[in-house]
């Protein structure tokens, strides 16, 4: 047998301590840390370089073979149109939008393109109870008609009001967003057809570690041109598609008070509930039977009792 | 229903045999020991009836025309509102006046309450048909209706909470119709059947409690997936399952109320005298405990308001309207059930019932449509969409007066039992 002395005590010491550091580590990554694919892809969107000339949504639209549109993409009055006091927004013909805002601080108009933000941990897919929903390696969050029910439930979940559902048919409905021009492009390493349409490179495509340093080097770089702040860093968890603008968000259609993180941490807390109902009801409920029914049980036993001992007499009695 | 009368002693039926000793078949007891005559005299006799043709004769075509063109053909389609008055009402409106099945079956087999048992079978009905029209009302919603059995058997997303409630659902309506199904094995005269559910009675019963604690909680917990949408007095990410978990509780004792006050006053004939001698002692019961439930719910309501700091939400427009639904909703049929059990005044408690499940109704609106998207517009259903929505309500009303005509629901069968 090795001899165990001081300094091979704190040698072996050392290593398993390192071992179970390093082990801890992976461990914990499998579980809780998981880093939302780092290597996705992301776009960040420069509202001041956006002239509104609606190139993206064309290209969306070809790309996607979406129905042509009733009005034109040249045509440029549809930023006037107000539907229910609202802006124009995403729907089963147009994955991506651009709308106009007039901000009073400023003597320009400003226009912000809206389609699926490719959340990290997308309300969408955590409330999808078919699995229709993936976040892919890439980045991009895609959607599988062939097993989705129709409940509409990613649509209830979705902070951005992106999916939205094919209400005009009757056997074949199912929700349509964007999906980061995935099967096409985005797994072949192709940035998505808007941004590739973009004349005046307001959508930059990259890592999103990567669009994010950029974005945050623009607002460093220049200062006084941006608000300091990328919108989609940190909202609903981080999302792939990423904001900066000249004027603060609410200003120019954000939805500035979504939860800083992701949208199912709010659920957590019932969810968390579940398996302790499952586990702890079933006994408690029987024991409150139990109990409740006690007396029913001693009236019994009493009353056999009582037999018991009729019958001990009688038999005397008979021996007698 | 006059045709019940003096010269017929043998309806209604309450025997398998007649008064000359002949066994009643099975279609002689579907149509009440009538003539088909005799049944279709009474059946156009009844203003209630030409109520419902006027609504199927609209609504089933409405019905019919959603499968051929589509939800877009009979909603608004909306985007920003996926969810209209098929769920809000038909769903989250149905579901919680339905909890009155586990409640009493609870009641009853759990706690021992023996005097509550010519109540039980009518609550465990008053459940058994709410689940299932409310997962008729979500088949008109869903988009691929067809697929409803999807999230069990062939792409599971067990991380969400439809899928529990799905499943929940599903194994809750199960539970539900083993514990109805005495009824009617007793009407068919199959005793075996009957003598089997017997044995499992109290495994069936703490099922029930789980999945409904769960189900009921999760519908309420769906909310929760919005919590930049909902308005916040009327969503508290902490405390949402346990609102509408709670809330279910006197909302399914209220229903329970209402459902034996009409059968009492228009289904006289049906009751029994054990029945009829006990409905007022019951229905004081019962006002108890939705009374007891409902302060519960108010506390926590108010806890709910106080844990996110709502306060100054309550001073806005919208904070009047939450005021106002608390308080007529909840505060006033609490205290109607409060002093009608104290002064043993049955008629206040039958009202405040009748207020208190409206007010279910509202709440669950008010979270799933009219608070919802606060911020943005009002969505007003489509009227195809309320018509359809009246129709399948119209069907479940049918269809409960169906059974309670037959099946020894308020009465007790007095053949072999």
């Amino acid at each position: 047998m090795k001899k165990l002395n001081r300094r091979s005590f704190i040698k072996g010491g050392l290593a398993t301590t390192a071992a179970a550091a390093v082990l801890k580590e992976t461990k914990s990554e499998a579980s809780g840390d998981f880093d939302n694919y780092p290597e996705g892809m992301g776009v960040i969107v420069d509202l001041t370089r956006c002239v509104g000339c609606r190139s993206c949504e064309a290209a969306c639209n070809k790309e996607q073979g979406l129905p042509e549109p009733a009005v034109p993409f040249d045509d440029f009055s549809v930023f006037d149109i107000i539907h229910h006091g609202e802006k124009r927004r995403t729907d089963e013909t147009a994955y991506t939008i651009v709308n106009r805002y007039d901000p009073p601080e400023i003597d320009h108009p400003l226009f912000r393109k809206i389609q699926c933000n490719h959340c990290n941990e997308p309300a969408c897919l955590t409330s999808c109870f078919v699995n229709a929903y993936t976040k892919t390696p890439e980045g991009a969050v895609i959607y599988n008609a062939s097993v989705c029910v129709g409940c509409r439930t990613c649509m209830i979940a979705c902070p951005f009001y992106i999916p939205t559902f094919k209400y005009s048919s009757a056997f074949t409905p199912r929700i349509m967003k964007c999906i980061f021009c995935y099967d096409t492009r985005l797994k072949n390493g192709k940035p998505p057809a808007c941004v590739e349409a973009c004349p005046q490179e307001a959508l930059t495509f990259g890592k999103r570690r990567d669009v994010l340093k950029i974005g945050k080097q623009r607002i460093r770089e220049t200062p006084g041109k941006y608000v300091d702040h990328i919108y989609g860093e940190h909202e609903v968890g981080g999302t792939a598609w990423m904001y900066l603008s000249s004027v603060p968000f609410d200003k120019v259609g954000f939805d500035t008070h979504v939860p800083k993180e992701p949208i199912i941490n709010s659920v957590k807390e019932f969810l968390a509930m579940v398996p302790m109902v499952l586990t702890i009801w079933p006994g408690l409920f029987v024991g409150f039977h139990l109990l409740a029914t006690r007396k029913d049980k001693i009236q019994e036993l009493e009353k056999e009792k009582e037999l018991r001992k009729l019958k001990e007499n009688d038999e005397k009695e008979e021996q007698v | 229903m006059r045709l019940f009368s003096k010269d017929r002693p043998e309806i209604p039926i309450v025997n398998h045999t007649k008064e000359d000793g002949s066994a009643w078949t099975i279609k002689e007891k579907l149509l009440l020991g009538l003539s088909v005559t005799e049944y279709k005299k009474q059946f156009f006799r009844n203003p209630v009836n030409w109520f419902m043709i006027m609504i199927f004769a609209i609504g089933v075509p409405l019905i019919l025309g959603r499968y051929a063109f589509g939800l877009g053909w009979v909603t608004h389609a909306s985007n920003d509102y996926p969810w209209g008055l098929f769920l809000g009402f038909g769903l989250f409106g149905m579901v919680p006046l339905s909890a009155s099945g586990f409640m009493l079956g609870t009641t009853v087999e759990l706690f021992g309450r023996k005097d509550f048992h010519s109540i039980e079978r009518l609550a465990l009905l008053n459940g058994l048909l709410g689940y299932f029209f409310a997962v008729l009302f979500l088949e008109i919603d869903l988009g691929m209706p067809w697929r409803l059995p999807y999230p069990m058997f062939v792409s599971l997303g067990p991380a969400a909470v439809l899928f529990l409630v799905a499943w929940h659902v599903a194994t809750y309506l199960s539970v539900q119709v083993a514990e109805v199904l005495p009824a009617l094995f007793e009407w068919m005269g199959w005793l075996k059947g009957k003598r089997i559910i017997r044995k499992y009675v109290l495994g069936l019963t703490v099922a029930g409690i789980i999945l409904s604690t769960l189900h009921q909680g999760a519908l309420g917990a769906l909310f929760t997936y919005a919590p930049a949408k909902v308005h916040p007095l009327w969503l508290s990410t902490n405390f949402q399952w346990l609102h509408f978990f709670v809330s279910s509780i006197f909302g399914g004792l209220s229903m329970v109320i209402i459902a034996s006050t009409l059968i009492k006053n228009f289904m006289g004939w049906r009751c029994d005298e054990e029945f009829k001698a006990n409905l007022d002692y019951v229905t004081v019961g019962m006002a108890k405990g939705a009374s007891l439930a409902m302060i519960t719910y108010l506390v926590i309501k108010l806890v709910a308001v106080a844990h996110d700091q709502e306060w100054t939400y309550l001073l806005t427009g919208w904070g009047s309207y939450y005021m106002l639904e608390l308080g007529v909703a909840v505060v006033l049929p609490m205290f109607m059930f409060a002093f009608g059990v104290r002064n043993n005044w049955v008629t206040l408690i039958r009202f405040g019932a009748f207020i208190a499940a409206i007010g279910i109704i509202w709440n669950r609106l008010n979270t799933s449509l009219v608070c919802y998207n606060w911020q943005m517009y009002q969505e007003i259903p489509h009227w195809k969409e309320v018509w359809i929505t009246v129709t399948i309500y119209a069907l479940y009303f049918l269809t409960y007066r169906f059974i309670v005509y037959r099946l020894p629901i308020v009465y007790e069968w007095k053949g072999e039992r």
